[in-house]
């Protein structure tokens, strides 16, 4: 006889499906109901952006191994692709040209991350690290000298300095330094919510599957892995370019929600940010970065916070290392243990 | 067991630390029931912080001083964006949460061009007293490429001379007045406000032939060394360096170029302006140094002596034209609604009705400019006036 059962990795992972249906359930239904302030209404899009980049940087560093300072290249280079895909795509229907510009913003995204992972994946250490913050500036420097235009003939482009010269009614789409001005916001809650559940679905099934114990294996024991034959570069890479496209299509999300994006938005800052919300839910734990990402972005929005005008930023940085002390801390780990420590023994058992 | 009572003790001051905060938050502005609420956004943190206090320093005494007058009221409250376009439009919607009727908009320009889509699509009047680019308005043709690449925002008006028009009124100066032979430009290429004014004057200055001999760049990351782009301009023997930049950079460039005893004449815009006032900045070095501005501390009227008294008083500083701007876009507010009937309970789309109604009709008197006027297009009529500093004071170059 047959009994299903789950293992603890699956009860999990389906617990924060769970857990994101109904938190997106409860949020459309207090939209609809009028019960959201504007505050939070204008921050549901970005919420989901910043939890599809944390659990794909969450794939590079808690679940490769890797150290990666330069995510929010990724990301930009994904808005870029994908606001500039958004307005010169002739789709009449939103959602569709919405779905078909992060489509092709992460498939821009993992172009650039195939491109810096080749050379870099090869290496060991700390390499990646230092490459991908350069990365990060590199994106940055050549957004801010692009432009771009489109007119009845199509699309033109420049460098460096704006030559575009325009027939009737063209209009430029990427400005150089000035970004992208005139979004058409066709970003949607539902759309951010349908990609966390995508991004969701391809980490776990990616970390469940062969090439997922293969990546887990060479984060664990690089050297026992290349003895028992694991290609090292090509599993790398696999995680890498993976983890680029959903940055990639995280950062078209958030463009089309913008009214206007600039380069200098995807910093380094940025890029650090993200690895905080990894650090603060915990490299490997997907739901824990979800957590993360939410709370620390409408953390300095709250009403709380905003009356505290100048101090703000100030008190986010100090919220910010209590809630790493606490996380860390043995007596408050060992009192959450204690309360779930039913469901700890069965996990025990499965593993 | 120690170490958790102390995280916990730490844990419990943070938020009494953010209760007694938020407290303090909902005092500020301090009018009465019945008053008319206006918001404002601007970078009161981070890098651009001294643009975002000036302009709250500036509308917050005009409220105070228009609030004593009896009659309307105001209610004024700013919220911070770290001049950052998404937060811009946090501390928007956190406006609007509290009830916000009139918009004072960004202060700066990037954030500017996101609260200005927004508030178009509410429709809240929307008056920025700096924000100078002109996407923020829209409907202003590139001057690069002759585009069209906003279209026109009917709520949004400005209270700055807007950049391009910055940009060709130096080039048309500088031409008039046969300032430089040969002409080095630096510019921040990052930021819209530098790059707008910068496009306008490369155009202009074609069209009237001047001779442009290097140009040179720098950004947020690379705003404190100068040496690359002073070189570059000694060595193509430039005799006038144009600055379409903010007064920080300005400052560093002026020293750099002394230390290496290199002395050109320097032309800036409206962001020179507060040069004199940089904080361990030898001001013999700005002596001659030309630039556009609408606003003088010195200038002798009552009006103008009044309000830097005032703001001294307050402060402790010399305002500058970014506070003079946020003062007069609240009276121009006051003066556009005070004969109106008018109440807290209007509602922010009948206020913009009246406003842009009002706006592209009056005729207004400030600080920074006299019987200025606005154009359905939101642009002020403004003209920049040329100042040139001696003897550490502006005085007007015709």
């Amino acid at each position: 006889m047959k009994k299903i059962r789950l293992s603890k990795t699956n009860r999990i992972n389906f617990a924060t499906f769970g857990a994101v249906i109904l938190a997106y359930a409860v949020f459309q239904f207090m939209s609809g109901a009028g019960m959201l302030s504007s505050t939070i209404r204008g921050q549901l899009v970005p919420i989901c952006a910043y939890v599809t980049m944390a659990l794909s940087l969450n794939l590079t560093v808690g679940v490769l191994g890797e150290l990666s300072l330069g995510h929010a290249g990724f990301m930009s280079v994904g808005a870029f692709a994908g606001a500039v895909a958004a307005a010169a795509l002739p789709i009449d229907s939103d959602p569709l040209r919405l779905a078909a510009s992060m489509v092709i913003a992460a498939l821009a995204a993992a172009a650039a991350g195939t491109l810096v992972g080749i050379p870099v994946l090869r290496l060991n250490g700390d390499y990646l690290a230092i490459v991908t913050l350069a990365f990060g500036q590199i994106i940055k420097s050549m957004i801010e000298n692009l432009y771009i235009g489109m007119d009845a003939r199509g699309l033109h482009f420049s460098f460096l300095e704006n030559r575009i010269i325009f027939r009737d009614g063209g209009r430029m789409l990427l400005n150089g330094a000035m970004g992208v001005n005139g979004i058409a916001k066709i970003s949607s809650f539902t759309a951010g919510f349908v990609l966390v559940m995508l991004v969701l679905a391809v980490i776990f099934n990616l970390v469940d599957s062969r090439a997922g114990r293969a990546i887990m294996a060479l984060r664990d024991n690089r050297i026992a892995a290349e003895s028992v034959g694991i290609p090292v570069t090509k599993y790398k890479l696999m995680a890498f370019v993976i983890s680029a496209a959903m940055a990639g299509a995280a950062g078209a999300l958030f463009a089309l929600g913008q009214n206007t994006i600039t380069a200098n938005k995807f910093d380094f800052n940025t890029s650090i940010l993200i690895l905080v919300f990894v650090v603060l839910g915990g490299q490997g734990n997907m739901w824990g970065s979800i957590l993360a990402a939410t709370f620390l972005t409408v953390l300095p929005e709250t009403r709380a916070m905003r009356g505290l005008a100048d101090y703000r930023m100030l008190v986010y940085a100090v919220v910010l290392i209590l809630v790493m002390l606490a996380t860390n801390n043995p007596t408050i780990q060992d009192f959450i243990n204690t309360r779930f420590r039913r469901k700890k023994k069965k996990g025990g058992a499965a593993k | 067991m120690k170490k958790f009572l102390a995280l916990a003790l730490a844990l419990v001051m943070t938020l009494a630390l953010a209760a007694c905060g938020g407290g303090d938050g909902q005092k500020d502005g301090g009018a009465a029931s019945g008053a008319i609420k206006i918001g404002g956004v601007g970078p009161l943190t981070g890098d651009a912080a001294i643009y975002g206090n000036a302009a709250k320093g500036g509308a917050e005494i005009a409220v105070e001083e228009i609030n004593a007058l009896g009659g309307l009221q105001f209610d004024l409250h700013y919220e911070d964006d770290a001049n950052d376009p998404e937060k811009s439009v946090n501390a928007y919607n956190t406006l609007k949460d509290w009830g916000m009727q009139v918009f004072l908009g960004s202060v700066t320009s990037t954030p500017g061009v996101a609260t200005a889509a927004e508030s178009n699509a509410d429709h809240m009047f929307y008056l920025t007293p700096s924000a100078s680019s002109t996407d923020v308005i829209g409907g202003v043709a590139n001057p690069l490429t002759g585009s069209v690449d906003t279209p026109r925002r009917d709520n949004v008006f400005q209270m700055c001379f807007v950049d391009p028009n910055q940009g060709s009124a130096s080039a048309q100066y500088i031409k008039d007045n046969n300032l430089g032979s040969a002409i080095a430009v630096i510019y921040k290429n990052d930021d819209v406000y530098s790059t707008g004014i910068y496009n306008s004057f490369v155009a202009k200055a074609g069209e009237l032939g001047l001779n442009i001999v290097s140009t040179t760049t720098f950004t947020t990351d690379s705003k404190t060394d100068f040496s690359v782009q002073l070189n570059d301009a000694k060595n193509s023997s430039a005799d006038l360096i144009y600055l379409p930049t903010y007064y920080d950079a300005n400052a560093l460039i002026l020293t750099q170029a002394n230390a290496m005893g290199y002395a050109p004449k320097y032309f800036g815009v409206d962001g020179m302006d507060g040069i004199l006032s940089v904080k361990g900045f030898d001001t013999s070095l700005a002596e001659g140094v030309m630039l556009l501005t609408p606003f003088n501390a010195d200038a002798g009227d009552e009006a103008t002596k009044s309000f830097v008294a005032k703001y001294q008083e307050k402060f402790g500083e010399v305002p500058n034209q970014f506070a003079a701007d946020a003062y007069d876009c609240v009276y121009a507010i006051y003066n556009a609604l005070k004969d109106e009937d008018v109440t807290s309970g209007t509602s922010a789309g009948d206020l913009c009705g009246i406003l842009i109604g009002k706006f592209t009709s009056m005729t207004f008197d400030g600080l920074t400019g006299e019987g200025m006027t606005w154009a359905d297009t939101g642009a002020v009529s403004k003209t920049p006036k040329g100042m040139y500093i001696e003897n550490g004071a502006y005085v007007g170059m015709d």
